[in-house]
């Protein structure tokens, strides 16, 4: 029973942040119909970036505060400059301009901070919470996990619901015609939509890395998860999104705790062939027929 | 009707010359080199033929795999399993043809599934692909020998073998030659395969539904049944490079067969456009023999080993964007393009 | 005054506009009338930006606009309804509206502007917060019209408003058109096939075939004549 607690406890976490990086996903498919596999190297470089400041000495704050800024310019600049001249064009081009810089970003951060592990600080414990005389998997830094995705998640709630600039961006993500007779900068748009993506990966990325090791390639199974969990709830819809993500990473932890952790990627695997050949519209969406 | 019979006779024909030219010159090279270089030989081999077959599933088909480096593994464990006692119940050869039939039938499954994806779904399946198949080596740690890896043992060439090659080359045969011929030998039988596959009929219809899935489909063409088949053509080759692989590393084991190896076979096609046989061999030699000259210069401009070993994926990767932005057809394609606008004319497109 | 002189383009190798030139004067509305492939779309996509011109152009009050980028029409007071009527269904009614309002600085302003279009569109207002795609046809032809009266225009340029509509809801929506024109003094441009209705309200009536202007006339006199009616309007 207690290990049964403790699994779903760890697969909440770990979905949460499986959650955030589905969305990052969203985001980005949403607004320019692609994948952005390079989003786990995104996510992973700001991440070292954070450890270099915090190993610098300053708090772990300005390293996180640090991350998520680099993460949304980053997002911009790779937009702007490498994504936009393949917007509208035939999609594998993109699929591979996004493989490319994921190689890209994988080798300069091997370059510049190394290959080898490094271990990332939690800002909160990473013991699990004492409940009478036992202890639950519940951390600290856990609870922290899932507050700063429902926080991120809020405010872009917010934002898109609730604002001018969320409501262009809307508009400029649906129908860019229409949206550029009303006025909306579509291209301003999407330049803030990969930023805000890129910062919610980033965010992804500071909370996977936490009290746990880094390395160059370890952003790289979370993409494919984050695809899963996306595609689980729909690629359109952001609190498919979520659910999906939570969904995933319960699943992967029930599989990781009773299976063989050396499954998960393959439960992961089986879970995403499972979805696209009977529901391609993800569990969420209303019966809209899709081709995938 | 004959007409047609004798041209498909003439393309084979041309196809069977320039697999001649190529045993020569294969025999040339590996005889002037020392084993050193054959080792590395034989990696361009096997990147070749997993690269040959991605570039048919890609470039003539459309389909985009980052699964291919799975598929070698499918090879590779195939073979290892096979060549597990010194006395080996089947001969290399039965190795091979049994490591590409397993591939085949593992590809045929996955085609099925792929055949009903496009694009950016089909890039998330199979890199889900490339991501969870080492962890199967590590759950059957007890057969598949877990971290470690299985070790092959590859067995001597034949007296036969030894003797024709002392008597074509005038030298003794090495085990690490032995393994170069082989890969190469099955590089050839496959990029002859490979070619006239994508001219003969089945080709044109891979080439219909990469083009115009819907006017294909009214000349009645099965979509379906042109992407299975074109992704078991593709996995049956990576299956064959996952032997000469193994045969060559001596291991099957779990790290040989990450990600990074689906991304550089992606690479390798993409740096050769997207297409051409002759392409996916260039990107081969380009990924065989770059490294070690970014790799040195980087040592020399003070990175150490580590650091200097990640330049030649950087430069790959950079390449890649570069011609996603600037060259979409490719490397090969673009100096084509080029050759042609200097006013020289070959077919064009088709793989040679 | 709307001017479009001499206005030529093309999709690809296929010359879809040839030097069309005709005047759209304030305060009146425009019929633009012809046959499907005509190039009636394509002009006025043209006029906005939305596609390249090749030579001539079009100004209003001496702006140029063939040259101007789709995103600052509002700001001109043009107001483009594309074909398919242009509703973004993923968006609410309201949303739908307020983006037609973006441009405009005030707060009180936008939500003044939201409250007369919803006084001359009740059905809008009691559907205010559902999806846009669970709109019938008419109610979504009324939501892009209230969407571009929101960025108070002085053009309208109404690509086949009638287009799949019941003939009694063009009616009403012809009338509410007209109904504008006159109390706001709107300048309107009006592609229709539907070329019977549309003379009924239009001031002027210009054919266009095969991407040229073949009859520029008085709608009173376009709707008389026999000859040039069945000739091009097919009624």
């Amino acid at each position: 029973m207690q290990q049964f607690v403790n699994t779903v406890l760890g697969g909440l976490t770990l979905g949460m942040v499986y959650a955030a990086f589905a969305l990052a996903l969203v985001l980005i498919w949403r607004s320019t119909r692609i994948v952005n596999f390079a989003q786990a190297p995104m996510a992973m470089v700001t991440t070292f970036i954070a450890l270099q400041i915090i190993e610098a000495g300053h708090s772990y704050w300005l390293g996180f505060a640090a991350a998520l800024l680099a993460g949304l310019v980053l997002g911009a600049v790779v937009e702007r400059v490498l994504i936009r001249p393949v917007e509208g064009k035939a999609e594998i081009n993109a699929v591979i301009l996004t493989l490319g810089l994921f190689i890209v970003i994988h080798a300069l951060a091997a370059v510049i901070f190394g290959n080898r592990y490094r271990s990332f600080p939690a800002a909160f414990g990473i013991r699990g919470i004492e409940v009478g005389d036992t202890t639950i998997a519940l951390t600290g830094f856990g609870i922290f996990t899932i507050v700063a995705v429902l926080v991120v998640m809020g405010l872009l709630v917010l934002l898109f619901r609730f604002t001018d600039v969320g409501l262009r961006m809307r508009a400029a993500a649906f129908n860019q015609e229409v949206a550029r007779l009303l006025g909306v900068r579509v291209g301003r748009m999407l330049t803030l939509g990969w930023a805000l993506a890129s910062l919610v990966g980033s965010l992804a990325g500071l909370l996977i890395a936490g009290g746990s090791l880094v390395h160059p390639g370890y952003m790289d199974s979370v993409v494919v998860y984050g695809f899963v969990a996306a595609v689980l709830g729909g690629l359109d819809s952001p609190g498919g999104a979520v659910v999906g993500g939570l969904l995933l990473g319960l699943s992967l932890s029930l599989v990781s705790g009773y299976v063989g952790s050396q499954l998960v990627a393959l439960a992961a695997l089986a879970i995403l062939m499972v979805v696209l050949l009977l529901r391609p519209q993800g569990l969420f969406a209303q019966g809209r027929e899709r081709r995938v | 009707m004959t007409r047609a019979l004798s041209r498909a006779g003439a393309v084979l024909r041309s196809h069977l010359v320039l697999a001649v030219l190529g045993v020569v010159v294969i025999v040339a090279v590996l005889t002037a080199v020392g084993d050193f270089r054959a080792v590395q030989l034989t990696q361009m081999a096997y990147l070749g033929i997993a690269a040959g077959g991605l570039t048919v599933l890609t470039g003539l088909n459309g389909q985009i795999s980052l699964g291919h480096g799975a598929l070698m593994a499918v090879g590779a464990y195939t073979t290892a399993l096979l060549l597990q006692d010194d006395e080996p119940m089947l001969p290399l050869l039965g190795v091979l043809v049994a490591a590409t039939l397993v591939t085949l039938v593992v590809g045929a499954a996955i085609g099925v599934a792929a055949a009903r994806l496009h694009g950016p779904y089909l890039a998330g399946a199979t890199l889900a692909l490339a991501v969870a198949v080492p962890g199967i080596a590590l759950y059957f740690g007890d057969t598949l020998g877990g971290e470690q890896g299985l070790r092959v043992r590859v067995p001597d060439a034949p007296d036969w073998v030894l003797d024709l090659a002392f008597f074509v080359t005038g030298q003794d045969l090495t085990p690490s030659k032995y393994v170069a011929y082989l890969g190469w030998f099955t590089l050839v039988v496959a990029y002859v395969g490979l070619a006239n596959l994508s001219r003969s009929r089945v080709g044109r219809r891979w080439r219909a539904v990469r083009d115009d899935e819907v006017a294909a489909e009214v000349a009645g063409i099965g979509l379906g049944r042109a992407r299975v088949s074109a992704f078991v053509v593709s996995a049956a080759a990576a299956g064959a490079a996952g032997f000469v692989m193994a045969v060559s590393v001596r291991l099957a084991a779990p790290s040989g067969f990450s990600l990074t190896l689906s991304l550089t076979l992606l690479t390798a096609v993409v740096l050769g456009g997207l297409g051409t046989l002759t392409g996916a061999l260039a990107g081969a030699a380009l990924l065989t023999f770059l490294p070690d000259v970014i790799t040195d210069a980087g040592v020399s401009a003070g990175l150490d080993d580590i650091r200097a070993a990640e330049l030649a994926p950087l430069l790959y990767g950079l390449v890649m964007v570069a011609v996603i932005l600037l060259a979409p057809s490719g490397l090969v394609g673009s100096l084509r393009t080029a050759w042609h606008r200097l006013g020289h004319t070959t077919s064009k497109g088709e793989p040679s | 005054m709307l001017e479009v002189r001499e206005l030529s383009a093309s999709y690809g190798a296929v010359r879809a506009l040839r030097e069309v030139t005709f005047t759209a004067p304030t305060g009146e509305v425009t019929a633009v009338l012809g046959a499907n492939g005509a190039g009636k779309t394509t002009l006025l996509r043209t006029i906005t930006g939305l596609v390249k011109a090749q030579s001539g152009g079009a100004t209003y009050d001496g702006r140029e606009l063939t040259r101007t980028a789709p995103e600052l029409m509002p700001g001109l007071g043009i107001a483009h309804v594309p074909e398919g009527r242009g509703v973004i269904t993923e968006l609410t009614v309201e949303e739908n509206l307020r983006l037609g309002g973006l441009g405009r600085r005030r707060g009180r302003v936008r939500a003044e502007e939201l409250e007369r279009v919803y006084d001359l569109f009740p059905a809008l207002a009691d559907r205010r917060n559902a999806l846009a795609h669970t709109l019938s046809g008419g109610e979504r032809q009324m939501l892009v019209l209230g969407r571009a009266l929101m960025a108070d225009p002085k053009v309208l340029l109404l690509d086949e408003p009638s287009l799949g509509l019941a003939p009694r809801i063009v009616a009403q929506l012809f009338e509410l058109v007209q109904s504008l024109v006159v109390g706001h003094g709107l300048t309107v441009v009006l592609v229709e096939q539907n070329a019977r209705s549309a003379l009924s309200i239009a001031h002027r009536g210009v054919v266009l075939s095969l991407g040229e202007v073949v009859v520029d006339e008085r709608a009173d006199v376009l709707a008389g004549d026999d000859q040039l009616r069945h000739a091009y309007l097919g009624f």
